[in-house]
């Protein structure tokens, strides 16, 4: 029998902090680590010094003093004795508003614009050529205030509808108003309305659209379990039954009926004094931007889809087509599912880049949450550093939100290795 | 990661590391230039002409602190500011002296930490309309679209006129007056309101002003005047006093084209005598040399010739004297006494 035994044991010595390979690098970050923390909390006990020198200590109390403003585009009721916070929280609406609009049609535009580049059409090819490399070259708020004056340059004011002999006319049978102040589109009216569920007495939300949700999201759902049980008899049988018309079925016919119990009829806006009245206003503040920030956007994502696309074997095609796969099967089928790993990290970025993108909306007096806290509320209020800090904080959690969906999207559709 | 944090504190330590240098008359001594915070643009109050030089009623008084400080008129940086960036460009320190019509109230020169040396326009808003649209008060505006500067009192007298005559109107909130300017002429917006001068002002520059009415009503209270920071009173009185001595001026019947010839043999008139240096050493009370007043004045005028020049009845403009007339003609204008 051997005897393993140890090899000698260096008692610890300081100096080895410095010496010792071993130790060094972690002395060197700890110490890094406490300068870093101390230049912090110089800068902070610096910045709350001299603000309390000034006489302006760090306080939130304003937020919830009347904020005496007027907002234009308001999701949620407000009025102008209404607070600070409750501005904010309209801004915040209107950033995620033109967000999600945003990221939805950049998202389409984009898809398509990337597939359409590769095609081998070649006038098709180069048009979507020049689409992305124009508008990924010129500054955002160029697109944005540029979209913006051409709103207000080449539509017709609300006065032009007014008249016998007027110069512009409302589209689809009077149920449409392009004019220069926005957009006036019918808006959804139910006569035996549901009423209103209000949410911790801050805000209203329409039964009648969370009674919509419902009967939509067990259509849907429905639907999905008849495509299930025709997935179990094609697998078992090698047929597959016809279920569209029942899918189609399931889906439509409670929410008619649903529509119908509730008395859906829909608001037309109609001129009346100086603007139109009824249906629904998209400002066009709300369009130059969503529209700019989109394709703006979408140049991006084009680009990304490309690439996933391009990233994909060409014998993936190859095959799919020896198997009889018709053209846009292999892309829908084949190709993005595979591409989408690829495509997802990227399209991330460009999410968060839109939504960031959208504080430019003051440029064109769309009041977002730059707009109201970060613009009136800081200016009336001169309290700078606050509004400053909470409107960080708050797109720090909207970005991160946007990363934490994302990135569970992007495990889900992420190959599955073996 | 505390970035976020940390850089916001590190840029708002730099605002405040700035903001408490409190010698400003040194500063701008030692630095030979003043800054000054102006508007965008509003002609006759503060705009750049053909050559670039800015000119109007506001740049006036920087250039006769100018003028007084440092001896050069033209020794004045101007920084163009906006409704919103203003506040924090004084603030930090960016500018001296802000001087872009900006109303005089409470919570600014108390909450704000600004001081407010004078009142240079006493002004109050109002509504421009076109002609063709056929109203004559701004009660009838019942469901309008009205363009305004974001950012300013204008915003709130807004909210304040809307809700006390009970009716609605939608607002379209505008960083500049050049954007305000292509919205309303848009049809965009069926009125635009600030202060009536800047209305004036903006009329002026249309292709043809006389489409275009200036609503009866006023319905703010507006006292434009320079303002420097909180806290440095040596620097504010030597604005305040620039803005006095060019009012006095007038009052005294001084004006840029008499200047030279009541320096070189004084009056028998000691106000006058001691607001140009040749009596006493006001000068030297405000740590500037003694004819400090006499180039202010020669930098442009006294206050009513600036007002004649920049914005008066025979400019493109056309304001007329009203409540800016001195005290003695029915006006508010009155400088504290010279002594």
């Amino acid at each position: 029998m051997t005897t393993l035994t140890d090899p000698p044991k260096d008692s610890f010595r300081l100096g080895m902090l410095i010496y010792d390979t071993r130790y060094r690098a972690l002395t060197i970050q700890v110490v890094a680590l406490f300068a870093f923390m101390l230049l912090a909390a110089w800068l902070i006990n610096n910045t709350v010094q001299n603000l309390a020198s000034l006489g302006k200590p760090i306080d939130f109390g304003f937020l919830s003093t009347a904020a005496q403003y007027d907002i234009n585009q308001t999701l949620i009721a407000y009025d102008n004795q209404d607070s600070h916070l409750r501005a904010s929280a309209v801004g915040l609406l209107n950033t995620l508003l033109v967000a999600v609009m945003g990221c939805a049609l950049a998202t389409v535009v984009g898809v398509l614009v990337g597939i359409l580049r590769l095609s081998r059409n070649w006038l098709v090819a180069r048009i979507m050529t020049v689409y992305v490399e124009l508008f990924r070259n010129v500054p955002v708020l160029l697109w944005i205030v540029f979209a913006m004056a051409i709103l207000i340059e080449s539509l017709p004011a609300p006065r032009d509808f007014r008249g016998e002999d007027a110069p512009a006319a409302m589209l689809f049978g009077d149920s449409v108003a392009l004019t220069n102040r926005g957009f006036y589109v019918p808006e959804p009216l139910f006569a035996r309305t549901l009423g209103d569920l209000p949410v911790f007495g801050a805000f209203d939300i329409s039964l009648d659209f969370l009674a919509i949700l419902a009967v939509l999201g067990a259509g849907l759902f429905a639907s999905g379990l008849i495509r299930t049980r025709a997935d179990r008899i094609q697998n078992a049988t090698g047929i597959r039954p016809t279920t569209w018309y029942l899918r189609l079925g399931v889906v439509l016919l409670p929410l008619i009926a649903l529509l119908v119990a509730l008395g859906f009829h829909l608001g037309y806006p109609e001129l009346r004094g100086f603007n139109f009245q009824g249906g629904i206003h998209m400002r066009n503040s709300l369009i130059a931007l969503w529209l700019a920030l989109s394709f703006y956007t979408a140049a991006f994502i084009a680009e990304a889809v490309r690439g996933g696309i391009l990233a994909i074997s060409k014998g993936q095609t190859e095959a799919a087509a020896a198997l009889g796969l018709r053209p846009g099967r292999i892309m829908s089928l084949v190709i993005l599912p595979q591409a989408m790993r690829v495509i997802i990290p990227p399209l991330i970025s460009q999410y968060l880049n839109l939504t960031k993108n959208s504080s430019l909306a003051i440029a064109v007096g769309y009041m977002d949450i730059t707009g109201t806290l970060g613009g009136i509320t800081m200016n009336q209020t001169g309290r700078e550093l606050e509004c400053v800090l909470l409107l960080m904080l708050i797109y720090l959690v909207i970005s991160l939100l946007i990363s934490a969906v994302m990135n569970w999207y992007n495990t889900r559709v992420k190959l599955v290795e073996r | 990661m505390k970035n976020p944090v940390f850089l916001g504190a590190l840029t708002v330590a730099s605002l405040v590391a700035g903001a408490a240098a409190a010698a400003t008359l040194d500063d701008v001594k030692s630095r030979g230039k003043l800054n000054c915070g102006t508007n965008t643009g509003l002609v006759g109050f503060a705009a750049p002409d053909a050559n670039g030089d800015w000119q109007g009623f506001d740049v006036a008084l920087c250039r006769a602190v100018a003028a007084a400080v440092l001896g050069d008129q033209s020794a004045v940086e101007f920084v163009p500011t906006t409704g919103k960036t203003r506040f924090t460009a004084l603030a930090s320190g960016e500018i001296d002296i802000l001087a872009r019509n900006t109303t005089w109230t409470f919570s600014r020169d108390v909450d704000l930490k600004f001081t407010f040396v004078g009142v240079n326009y006493y002004d109050g808003q109002g509504f421009i309309v076109p002609k063709s649209l056929g109203v004559s008060s701004a009660k009838e505006l019942d469901g309008a679209t009205v363009c305004i500067q974001t950012g300013t009192t204008t915003e709130l007298n807004l909210a304040d006129f809307f809700r006390v005559n009970n009716i609605s109107y939608e607002p379209v909130p505008i960083e500049t007056s050049a954007e305000a300017q292509q919205q309303y002429l848009a049809g965009a917006c069926d009125a635009y309101t600030t202060d009536a001068s800047g209305l004036a002002a903006t009329r002026a520059t249309f292709e043809d002003p006389t489409a275009h009415v200036i609503l009866p009503e006023i319905i703010s209270k507006e006292p434009l005047g320079p303002l420097v920071r909180h806290g440095d009173d040596d620097w504010a009185d030597v604005v305040r006093w620039t803005l006095n001595a060019l009012i006095a001026a007038e009052e005294y019947g001084v004006t840029s084209a008499n200047i030279d010839e009541l320096v070189a043999n004084p009056t028998s008139n000691p106000e006058i005598n001691r607001l140009l240096g040749t009596e006493g050493d006001l000068g030297a009370m405000l740590g500037l040399p003694a004819d400090w007043a006499v180039k202010a004045i020669k930098a442009g005028g006294n206050y009513g010739e600036l007002f004649e020049k920049y914005i008066g009845q025979s400019t493109p403009i056309g304001l007329a004297r009203g409540l800016n007339a001195q005290w003695t003609e029915g006006g508010l204008l009155y400088a504290p006494p010279f002594r």
